[in-house]
């Protein structure tokens, strides 16, 4: 009778420490290595000059973008990236809360954003160059222009759904309008935020890329173009590769951020599926 | 009864508040290069730019260069969404594909598709499949990505439930798993959507294939504000058109959930 729950309860012997990490990594590298090799027998086979092998893109990479051209188009480009998703979050998040806090503002705004939020991003380039010129902070401002609208709106969807329950107990618990924006409002509304963030992210570089290609003499995106218009191939799909490290080294920055922020929302999908 | 007219008489102010803010817009719009902020030339008249989308709209090749733009959104949304659902489906269901693909997944997703632009212009030339790539690139990750997220957000409640009550496989396909995905799933073609027009537009732009987004970059290359100021209004309006539109769908198919009820109890 009491040996027969024990015996249910053993569970399979845990594998070695060495043996999980290798089967993780083999996880996270087999299929990626996997199609490097692939492409790299297809393209060592195929005719297309399209489509250089992955040694070469990788010889091009260090050629092209170690050296000088990395402080004078990649550093440039990135900078101008990270002041303009600074600006928009910075922006975003401040002007979302008030406006979602307060309903009278929020209704007057809404046809506003909306249309402002459909309005596909890189057809403001034109229109922000016509008014500033080509300048740097033309390119910023195009940036900003494109980023800030998933986060705001976001950030007002968020604060307006705080979650009724909770609201109630806040108000019966009579706490202060700063206690109640801090402890209830922006925690109930980040996870809406940070995806907002997550959107405004992939906008931003696309809108660097564009802006750059459109008007510029320099930078990551100017480069491609370049590349492309001068037939370099192998060079052209580096600045592809460099342009996909930099959207990669976004999102895990993103998530590392993400993390720190949603740990309690995450720690409570986690209790609830345990 | 008194229930209905509150909520009708909240529906109306939220309504007049709008146009009021719209209204508001446009006359600042008009003031600034009336009091001379800004050059008429750098901003154009409101009149000027509603008078131009008017004459534009009686313009037979304005509707047919709309009509380019939306078959590559639609051709391109399309295809994307339905690879993404298929493999988006067989991904979050299997665990072991789910991990071997993770990487992958990660590092390609946010490649910024208009960085394959060149790649796209020397494979197909100023044409629509050109466009296409770029937008079937990006709408694709967005929802398989949220697919994937959707099925494998199944509650553990309600699976150990639907086990103990001896659903077949299928079964907890059509009952459990797609009502847990869908709600991701809209969200994804929602955003999907919004993107492939993005795109759509931005290529026409920037490879010159026929469609609004080359009238954007003619109009600025000739230094004619008004019809670029025009062009952009034309675009935004497309974009609102698209969202609501999904939005529209997205809440008849969720009517049954939270997200949707909640608003609606208000």
């Amino acid at each position: 009778m009491t040996t027969h729950p024990e015996r249910i309860a053993v569970t399979r012997r845990k594998p070695g420490v060495g043996s999980r990490i290798a089967a993780s990594f083999g996880y996270a590298l087999g299929l990626p290595m996997l199609l490097l090799v692939i492409w790299g027998l297809v393209a060592t086979r195929s005719t297309s000059r399209f489509f250089p092998d992955p040694l070469t893109i990788f010889e091009a990479f260090v050629d092209t973008w170690v050296g000088p051209a990395f402080v004078e188009d990649v550093l440039p480009s990135l900078y101008r990236l990270g002041l303009g998703i600074t600006a928009s979050i910075v922006i975003g998040i401040a002007a979302g809360t008030v406006i979602g806090l307060l309903q009278w503002l929020r209704e007057l705004l809404e046809p506003l954003l909306e249309f402002f939020r459909a309005i596909p991003p890189p057809v403001l380039i034109p229109v922000v160059m016509l008014l500033l010129g080509i300048t740097d902070t033309m390119k910023v401002v195009v940036i900003v222009s494109g980023a800030i609208w998933p986060i705001l709106l976001n950030t007002i969807e968020g604060v307006r759904a705080t979650d009724s329950v909770m609201k109630e107990t806040a108000d019966s618990f009579q706490i202060t309008w700063w206690e109640r924006l801090w402890f209830l409002v922006l925690p109930a509304a980040s996870p809406r935020i940070m995806a907002g963030v997550r959107q405004g992210l992939s906008v931003a570089l696309i809108l660097m890329v564009i802006s750059e290609m459109f008007a510029s003499s320099a930078g990551l995106g100017y480069r491609i173009a370049y590349f492309q218009r001068n037939y370099l191939i192998a060079e052209m799909w580096s600045g592809i590769l460099l342009l996909g490290l930099v959207g990669v080294f976004l999102a895990v920055v993103f998530g590392l951020v993400e993390r720190r922020v949603l740990r309690w929302y995450h720690g409570i999908r986690e209790v609830n599926r345990v | 009864m008194r229930v209905l007219s509150t909520r009708r008489l909240r529906a109306l102010r939220k309504a007049l508040l709008g146009v009021v803010g719209l209204a508001g817009f446009l006359v600042v719009w008009q003031l600034i290069p009336t009091l001379g902020l800004i050059n008429s030339q750098y901003l154009p008249y409101v009149t000027d730019v509603a008078a131009r989308l008017f004459e534009e709209s009686l313009d037979l090749a304005f509707w047919r260069r709309l009509g380019s733009t939306m078959t590559s959104w639609a051709i391109g949304l399309a295809v994307a969404t339905f690879a993404a659902v298929v493999l988006g489906t067989i991904v979050g269901l299997v665990p072991f594909l789910r991990r071997a693909t993770h990487t992958m997944v990660e590092f390609l997703r946010p490649i910024p598709s208009v960085a394959l632009i060149p790649l796209a212009v020397l494979m197909f030339g100023i044409q629509m499949q050109a466009a296409l790539v770029i937008i079937i690139y990006a709408s694709f990750w967005q929802v398989f990505v949220q697919v994937i997220y959707g099925v494998a957000d199944v509650d553990a409640v309600a699976r150990d439930t639907a086990r103990s009550f001896g659903l077949t496989r299928r079964e907890q396909l059509t009952h459990l798993v797609l009502p847990t995905a869908l709600p991701y799933l809209m969200t994804g073609l929602r955003l999907a959507a919004a993107v492939a027009l993005i795109l759509a537009i931005t290529a026409e732009m920037v490879i010159g294939n026929p469609g609004l987004g080359r009238m954007i970059e003619l109009s600025r290359s000739a230094g004619d504000s008004v019809g670029l100021y025009a062009f952009v209004v034309v675009t935004g309006l497309l974009g609102l058109a698209v969202n609501l539109v999904f939005r529209f769908v997205e809440r008849r198919t969720l009517s049954w959930h939270q997200s949707v009820r909640g608003e609606e109890a208000r």
